[in-house]
């Protein structure tokens, strides 16, 4: 369909308002963190005069966002694993075998699908409290309080199910005569035959867990050990700090997740996909 | 190796299961359940508790903060679900098709959708902020409009809390759209072109229908995400001002993390989870009885 010039331009100016509104606020801190004179609050710059690195010097040094930025990446990437590892085995065990009390676990993992994080929060607050048996400990003001909570992930279970169910018997018997055992045929026939899966679940147990706010809040009060969303509150109400300042650090906690959408968008898009066909 | 042996068989699927079943007993169904019995006590961090019985639940629904704050929560459901469904499915007729500047304009709007909600908020605070610098004032400020409170003001607060929620979902929705629009049958436009179908009978009577499922996820995942918002609100407005934008879940933080009052909050944690959990048998059967049709 050939279209006249006035729809082409209506076209292009559409298009424009769509990136103005949606991306242009991203544009503005970006060339606000990296511009040299300074800005009061509520203001952004267009472009950057005067570029520099500064900014971003200041708030590695001195802010030391460095501590945040690893607390971040550390949680994210260690809870991302687990999570779908731990999904991954969960999901080779529904998919694959028939035994007794599949159902009520398969309901169970699937009935925390609709459970909001938000409405557990009190009492996940106290668990996180409670001393584990044996360790004479508890999880508190640690790693681990913001990492073990989000590895239970229903969303993943249920997706690496649904694919793992579509694998041919065939090729698990076939395995099986060769004489691989259990561990060997989750290893080396279903997972590889799962990848594309495996990166949907990753990335938006990435997203998901890079998102958190609420359990990060709850899980430590030592501050060295918030995570980026966390601490941008904390110095926002910080009143010596700089306003280009705060905006570098604010850049710096918005690359990693653009960084892995765009890495795994085709990933994520078929995630999306599914959840639009399932429903 | 041993769990060959026929008699041990049954523990394999356990065995997979096992480090899963674990996390979620512990972070989920006990939490859960711990939840439902705290709400029925005065819950005391140290100490034992006391036996209440109905009291909590008689207090939230007898609280007019509470009150206040559904009210609230459900303007900001109703409005970003309305609103961000319907801009989206704009956007996604805007921006369907697979050529290569569209993918890559899809691409970019969707980056708020894939930003934490904490950065949004920040980014939100400077576009609106209230002095007459702020982004938004300045651009008002060419239409000759005088500097707005927009988060400062108690009668503004909620719509631009709500304005964020729609610019982050807006795009996430049009990808959902977009995937549905993709896997509506071609030859049910090309049967409508042949019928002499305008462009606006098409899109009513071919891509509106073929997008029910598209919009029934959509509608779903805002009526979720909406009744349980928390970071939205807790990092742009904390709920202020004049607990103008105080939606039930601020509620429930503030009792249970600034006044202690643990039972209390897991009352109203009760009341809001088992509002979801009907929210989502609606959800099922409506869409069971659209399937069968």
């Amino acid at each position: 369909m050939k279209m006249t010039l006035p729809q082409r331009i209506a076209r292009g100016l559409v298009y424009a308002l769509l990136l103005i509104v949606f991306c242009g606020p991203f544009w503005g801190i970006l060339a606000t963190a990296f511009t040299k004179n300074t800005v009061q609050p509520g203001q952004l710059v267009l472009w950057p005069s005067n570029p520099t690195f500064d900014h971003f010097i200041y708030a590695w040094s001195e802010v030391k966002i460095w501590i945040y930025l690893f607390n971040s990446l550390f949680v994210v990437a260690i809870a991302t694993v687990l999570q779908t590892f731990v999904s991954a085995l969960a999901a080779y065990a529904l998919a694959r075998k028939r035994f007794r009390g599949a159902a009520i676990v398969s309901l169970a993992i699937i009935s925390t699908m609709m459970l909001p994080d938000e409405v557990i929060a009190i009492p996940l607050y106290l668990i996180l409290h409670a001393e584990l048996p044996l360790l004479h400990t508890s999880i508190y003001n640690t790693y681990a309080a913001m990492i073990l909570p989000v590895v239970g992930w229903a969303f993943s279970v249920f997706l690496l199910t649904e694919f793992m169910k579509a694998i041919p018997r065939d090729l698990e018997d076939a395995a099986r005569v060769d004489g691989a055992n259990e561990l060997q045929i989750f290893w080396r026939v279903v997972l590889p035959l799962v990848r594309p899966a495996l990166g949907t679940a990753t990335i938006f147990g990435f997203l998901m867990i890079w998102d958190q706010y609420l359990l990060p809040l709850i899980a430590v009060d030592d501050r060295n050990l918030y995570t980026l969303p966390v601490i941008l509150r904390s110095l926002r109400v910080d009143e010596v700090l700089q306003q280009n300042i705060f905006i570098a650090v604010t850049v710096v906690a918005t690359v990693p997740c653009i960084v892995v959408y765009l890495l795994l968008q085709k990933q994520f898009n078929r995630g999306l996909m599914s959840g639009a066909v399932k429903g | 190796m041993w769990f060959h042996s026929k008699r041990l068989r049954w523990i394999v699927p356990w065995l997979f299961l096992a480090p899963a079943l674990i996390i979620f007993t512990w972070f989920k169904f006990v939490p859960i359940i711990k939840g439902l019995f705290m709400s029925f006590y005065k819950v005391r961090f140290s100490g034992s508790d006391q036996w209440v019985g109905l009291a909590n639940f008689e207090r939230a629904l007898s609280d007019s903060a509470l009150h206040a704050a559904s009210l609230n929560t459900l303007i900001y459901v109703v409005s970003t679900t309305i609103a961000g469904g319907i801009f989206a499915f704009a956007v996604a007729l805007a921006l369907e098709g697979q050529a290569r500047h569209i993918r890559l304009i899809r691409t970019a709007i969707f980056i708020p959708a894939v930003t934490s909600i904490a950065v949004l908020a920040e980014i939100w605070r400077i576009l609106f902020y209230p002095g007459a610098d702020g982004v938004v004032n300045q651009m008002l400020g060419v239409f000759a409009v005088g500097p707005q409170g927009f988060m400062s003001d108690p009668d503004q607060a909620l719509f631009i809390v709500i304005l964020m929620q729609i610019w982050k979902n807006v795009p996430y929705n049009m990808m959902i759209f977009i995937a549905g629009l993709a896997s509506i049958n071609r030859e049910l436009y090309d049967a409508a072109s042949v019928d002499g179908a305008s462009a606006f009978r098409k899109l009513w009577h071919v891509t509106i229908p073929g997008l029910v499922p598209a919009f029934s996820v959509v509608v779903m995942l805002s009526l979720i995400r909406g009744f349980r918002v928390f970071t939205e609100v807790y990092t742009t407005t904390g709920g202020g001002p004049a607990n103008a934008t105080e939606v039930i879940m601020t509620n429930i933080f503030k009792a249970g993390f600034e006044r202690f009052d643990y039972g209390y909050a897991a009352a109203v944690s009760f009341l809001l989870f088992a509002f979801t959990v009907c929210l989502t048998i609606v959800h099922v059967s409506v869409k069971n009885r659209i399937d069968r049709t």
